[in-house]
């Protein structure tokens, strides 16, 4: 096992982006995901541990104009409780609802669960759907400087991203959806929550007499990454919201994935989870 | 070996000072450092709850949090819960249901069961079946701890 040889705890972004200049570092935020993997040998120990958690400027979400930030260290509780997420992005706190039990609630954060880059990590399927922005710090030249990354150019493959080893997400910014905006989330497992979700579905559209638009659609657990499924956004784009369009869109949704068959699931199951839960959602919203 | 961190933090109202290697759980370091063998490594995984602690007014699994992050927190453990006048309620209620056998959950279900009284002091059913979610029980079916905790709610 790789031994950690240096531990430090920064308490600004400006602190951590320096540390990770300074050479090889592993970070960690809430743990729930790296002290497993860690343990287990899954993942290695880079030379320096960097524990994030003193950075209170990345907790928390906030509001700027137009624009929500939801910080690295938000946990998955703070978003049941949070009025900004209630008021704009109500599905951020569906999700936070089927995840796991109040104890890894309580310490997984939204970054982590970001950065793990797992293709069924909840937070990612809602994240898909409100078209949030990665942004990433680094500190190259001597100053800190941000980037942003569209989180559907974010993930690159199983525990992989386009985030670089001197870089740090700070957050993810979500422009405040439009008026009429409603939206769903829908995870399966077989025990509620305490499980890797088999599939998921993030579901959005603008509704206004009956008519859906702005239509944002993304799937977990079905890929290789979470995905968003272009093909079921065309097939709902601008249609009414009928019997005949919600079953049109459940079948385009299930047939536009290839799914892996393994131990929790089916291919042809994890394709009927999607048509059933994207039906469900349309239902809701129409 | 990992490098050691010298970490300060309270815990049960004392303050304590110890070094502990970089990449030790919460858990290793309250049973095998301060000897506080209250709470339990079961799954080691998240999956049960056993190892419990609250730490600035949050419940955690110990056994997935780093010891290095406990330092300048509050932590309450099970070993804390009794004051001076006897058992805490929910440890008592517990006793008059029934709703510990061998014992192994007990200290992480009482652990969550507070967390979960602190922040929403008359949950229904259905809100305790939910608040204990995280915790696994292989003894008692899970009805009695309701049913204590439940009492504690009503008194
Ligand atoms: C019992 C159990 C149940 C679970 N249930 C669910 C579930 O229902 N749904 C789900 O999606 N997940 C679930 N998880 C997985 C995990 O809890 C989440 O992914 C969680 O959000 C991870 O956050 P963390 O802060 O604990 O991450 P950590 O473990 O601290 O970090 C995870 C990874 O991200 C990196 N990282 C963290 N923060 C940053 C940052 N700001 N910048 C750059 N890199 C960073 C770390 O280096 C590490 O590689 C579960 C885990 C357990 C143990
Ligand atoms: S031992 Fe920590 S959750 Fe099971
Ligand atoms: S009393 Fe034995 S595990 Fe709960």
């Amino acid at each position: 096992m790789s031994t950690i040889e240096n531990y430090l705890a920064p308490s600004s972004i400006d602190d951590a982006a320096a540390a990770l200049a300074a050479g090889s570092a592993t970070i960690v935020a809430g743990g729930t995901d790296l002290m497993l993997q860690a343990g287990s040998g899954q993942k290695e120990y880079a030379p320096t541990l960097i524990n994030i958690q003193k950075i209170t400027e990345m907790r928390g979400v906030s509001l700027d104009g137009d624009t929500i930030r939801i910080g690295a260290l938000t946990t998955i509780t703070d978003l049941l409780t949070d009025e900004i997420i209630a008021e704009h992005l109500p599905v951020m706190a569906t999700m936070a609802d089927k995840f796991a039990s109040d104890q890894i609630r309580n310490a997984g954060t939204v970054g982590g669960n970001i950065c793990n880059a797992s293709p069924a990590g909840d937070g990612i399927v809602p994240l898909l759907m409100y078209k949030a922005e990665a942004v990433l710090a680094s500190k190259p030249n001597g100053s800190t400087e941000t980037r942003k990354v569209p989180l559907d150019e974010f993930f690159t493959g199983p525990g992989k991203s386009v985030i670089q080893e001197n870089e740090l997400l700070i957050g993810v910014d979500i422009a405040v959806p439009p008026a009429g905006f409603v939206g769903g989330f829908g995870k399966f497992g077989p025990r509620p929550a305490l499980e890797i979700a088999m599939a998921a579905v993030g579901l959005g559209g603008v509704v206004k007499d009956g008519v859906i638009s702005d239509v944002r659609v993304a799937f977990g657990a079905v890929a290789p990454t979470p995905i968003r499924s272009a093909e079921t956004e065309a097939a709902l784009e601008g249609k009414k919201l009928d019997e005949t369009t919600i079953s049109a869109a459940g079948e385009i949704a299930s047939s536009s994935i290839s799914p892996i068959t393994d131990i929790r699931a089916s291919d042809w199951y994890r394709r009927h989870l999607i048509r059933v839960m994207t039906e469900e959602i349309l239902n809701d919203v129409s | 070996m990992s490098a050691k961190v010298d970490i300060t933090f309270t815990v049960n109202g004392a303050v304590k000072q110890v070094s502990v290697p970089a990449n030790m759980s919460a858990l290793d370091m309250l049973r095998d450092q301060l000897d506080l063998k209250g709470a339990k490594e079961a799954c080691g995984e998240g999956e049960c709850g056993a190892c419990t602690i609250i730490i600035d007014d949050t419940s955690v699994c110990s056994c997935l949090m780093y010891a290095a992050d406990c330092d300048g927190r509050t932590i309450e453990t099970i070993e804390g819960v009794q004051t001076e006048d006897g058992l805490d309620p929910i440890q008592q209620a517990f006793v008059e249901h029934g709703a510990v056998q061998c014992g192994y959950c007990t200290p992480g279900m009482v652990m969550q069961a507070k967390h979960m009284l602190n922040k929403n002091p008359n949950p229904t059913e259905g809100e305790i079946q939910r608040g204990l979610e995280g915790n696994v029980c292989r003894c008692t079916g899970y009805r009695k701890i309701i049913d204590a905790v439940a009492e504690v709610a009503r008194s």
